[in-house]
């Protein structure tokens, strides 16, 4: 292999693993964005993976799965947007609970379904079927090219759109935002319905690649995505950057497993050390939205 | 002229005025303390019953949706868990470890904290016990070592919750976000630690410990034979009622409450609210921790990667039902062990993950109806003294 293979596949599985992360971090952008707390990502993947795999299951096509994925996502969103903007109830005990009811309703409904307590049959993906899947592969899937984009589109609609002046403004205080107009309740609505619709793409991403559903397959992206959130200082820019690093950190643990240079767990522990270390604000403070969470 | 007098030529006046003079006396203070009591209580118990009716009839639709007749799987649920001697065990060794991940969410959110780190908090607390287990002397009688071990998994799971509590009184960084990703950062290290120096070769768990073992409840009674509750039970009970004589009766106790209420009058009251932070989440972390004894002195006798997965994120749901009193958790850890345990006892007819959705039903139904029950009877209690 010449240098210039090794290297384009090398970026190749990062954007493949941070694929997942670009999505879900876009989510949790938004979410807080507009001062809700984006705790449930992890519940909006799993279910957009398993919704994704039910729909190209029984459509055959990737298509209707990844609207399906789409659609799955954004419904366990609308529960928390019912749930902490229509009854103000608490961003963080309601965010974990959605999670947990993501885990439990994808094991039961995968019961029901397709009676295994695994995994879900072989699902249609987008092209690439090649084993290992090469640089080539990764790119035959649209979800790999959204991926890519999301965030540098959110950073778009964020800085250059009245929707996205609003919503920040929803965010930084939303006392002053209804003052002159805003729908504060509606904007809230939308940005977390978006955050779930987009973090079920990160799930369809997942089903299709992996061409099935199983047990807890988001296996705490959603996490790490919040996690790359948080790194980024809520800046699409900055935060596509982070999900980019903390890609390619896990890309090189892959590669260089049998080297046994580093164990996999510490590799594991970068992208949640980073994220304490930006807390703390060792080099530059992580400040948050300043309504994240509160409830009037 | 007094009052009555007013009142009685009034009357004679003019009968309208009764309506309308004189105003109504304020109820006597205890009246006032006895309807303020009154309605915390409603406030305190009813969201936890509107969370039940409303899992019961999400659990209807699930075995609707399986197929099966829910008076059916319900009758069988209660008879897997308090239908019989082995079942009721179970639901008691998982009540035990649900009560300390319980304890460990109130605690903090006593204190105005979140603490959603039990998971590797109790891991930590397992990983201590275990650890310091199986270098104690192997013939070192049980009166020091169980002790010993207590405090081992107290101390393993404090220093694991002192963390985001130092962060967030130093820097000001979330403690939401910093015990989530200590969950992730600290589970991994147990599992390096584990699997490279301490595991039995073959599996996850390591070597058994060499004292300080617990009897189980099945050694007392035949009755309770092959369930996996036992004595620790009693140190884990004794917490509970200690952490609500000190919540409620001591000087920290008021501290850490005046804190979580109001943070800045406390600090005017001459309060550290730092510290305060800083202790409430390691008694937090202790006191997850403290779950660990229950696997490690009273059941398998070993630490072993995973042993209580799930334990901490459900000690959210049983701090919000048991209302983050020290004595309302256990109550509410039966509830939700019972509901586990009950899971393994219907699987033949539903799967147990009915259970598991459930369970974040109620969280959910719970953290929905605890503002709007207050905003409810506010109004009406309000509306009533106006009236």
């Amino acid at each position: 292999m010449s240098e210039l293979t090794i290297v384009v596949a090398f970026l190749a599985q990062v954007v493949r693993i941070g694929v997942p992360y670009f999505f879900a971090a876009a989510g949790g952008v938004l979410s807080e964005r507009v001062g809700v707390i984006a705790l449930s990502l992890e519940g909006y993947m799993l279910t957009g993976a398993f919704c994704t795999a039910l729909g190209a299951y029984y459509s055959g096509s990737p298509w209707v799965g990844m609207l399906c994925g789409l659609a799955g996502g954004a419904l366990s969103a609308l529960l928390l947007a019912i749930a902490t903007v229509r009854f103000r109830a608490d961003n963080v005990v309601a965010g974990i609970a959605i999670n947990l009811l993501a885990i439990g309703a994808t094991r039961f409904f995968l019961r029901l379904a397709f009676d295994s307590t695994s995994n879900s049959p072989r699902v249609p993906g987008f092209g690439g079927d090649a084993p290992g899947g090469g640089a080539l592969a990764t790119l035959a899937s649209p979800l790999v090219w959204m991926g890519v984009v999301a965030l540098p589109i959110l950073a778009l609609v964020l800085y250059r759109t009245p929707f996205g002046l609003r919503a920040r403004a929803v965010g930084e205080h939303p006392q002053a935002a209804a003052t002159l107009g805003v729908p504060v309740q509606r904007i809230r609505y939308l940005g977390v319905l978006a955050s779930g619709a987009l973090a079920g793409l990160a799930g369809a991403y997942l089903a299709t690649d992996q061409h099935q559903f199983t047990d807890g397959m988001t296996a705490g992206r959603g996490f790490i995505a919040l996690a790359a959130v948080i790194f980024g200082r809520w800046d699409p820019k900055r935060v596509l950057l982070a999900c980019v690093l903390f890609a390619a950190a896990e890309t090189l643990q892959i590669r260089l497993q049998g080297l046994n240079l580093v164990p996999s767990q510490f590799v594991e522990m970068i992208p949640y050390v980073l994220t304490i270390v930006a807390l703390v604000g060792v080099v530059g403070r992580s400040v948050p939205p300043a309504s994240l969470g509160k409830v009037e | 002229v007094s009052a009555g007098e007013r009142v009685a030529t009034d009357v004679a006046v003019d009968p309208r005025a009764r309506v309308s003079t004189p105003p109504v006396a304020p109820p006597p203070p205890h009246e006032e303390r006895q309807r303020l009591r009154r309605l915390k209580l409603e406030e305190a118990v009813l969201p936890p019953l509107v969370a039940l009716a409303i899992a019961l009839v999400v659990g209807d639709l699930l075995i609707l949706a399986f197929g099966q007749s829910p008076a059916a799987v319900y009758r069988m649920l209660l008879e897997g868990t308090w239908g019989n001697w082995y079942g009721f065990g179970q639901v008691l060794y998982k009540a035990g470890t649900l009560t300390c991940t319980g304890l460990a969410f109130a605690i903090a959110a006593r204190a105005g904290l979140f603490n959603i780190g039990a998971e590797s908090q109790l891991a930590a607390g397992g990983f201590a016990a275990g650890a310091i287990g199986m270098l104690l002397p192997a013939g070192m009688p049980g009166p020091v070592a169980v002790p010993l071990l207590v405090l081992a998994a107290m101390a393993g799971g404090g220093a694991v919750g002192a963390v985001p509590g130092a962060l967030r009184a130093r820097f000001g960084a979330s403690e939401v976000i910093v015990t989530i990703m200590l969950n992730f950062i600290v589970l991994a290290l147990l599992n390096y630690v584990v699997a490279t120096h301490l595991a039995v070769p073959e599996t996850l768990h390591t070597p058994e410990i060499a004292a300080g073992r617990v009897a189980r409840l099945s050694d007392a009674s035949a009755l309770f034979r092959g369930s996996a509750a036992n004595f620790t039970l009693l140190f884990i009970l004794a917490a509970c009622v200690a952490l609500a004589w000190w919540l409620f009766r001591s000087r920290g106790g008021f501290e850490l409450r005046a804190v979580g209420l109001q943070p800045e009058a406390a600090e005017y009251g001459g309060v550290r609210v730092g510290r305060v932070w800083t202790r409430s989440m390691a008694l937090a972390g202790a006191l997850a921790g403290l779950g660990g004894i229950n696997y490690v002195l009273g059941y398998k006798f070993y630490y072993e990667e995973g042993f209580a997965t799930g334990s901490g994120f459900l000690g959210i749901a049983v701090g919000l039902v048991g209302r983050n009193h020290p004595l309302g958790v256990p109550l509410a850890a039966l509830l939700f062990a019972t509901l586990s345990q009950g899971g393994l006892a219907v699987n033949a007819l539903v799967p147990k993950e009915m259970v598991d959705v459930l369970q974040a039903v109620v969280i959910l139904a719970i953290v929905m109806s605890v503002p709007e029950v207050r905003r409810l009877l506010r109004a009406r209690v309000l509306g009533g003294a106006r009236a």
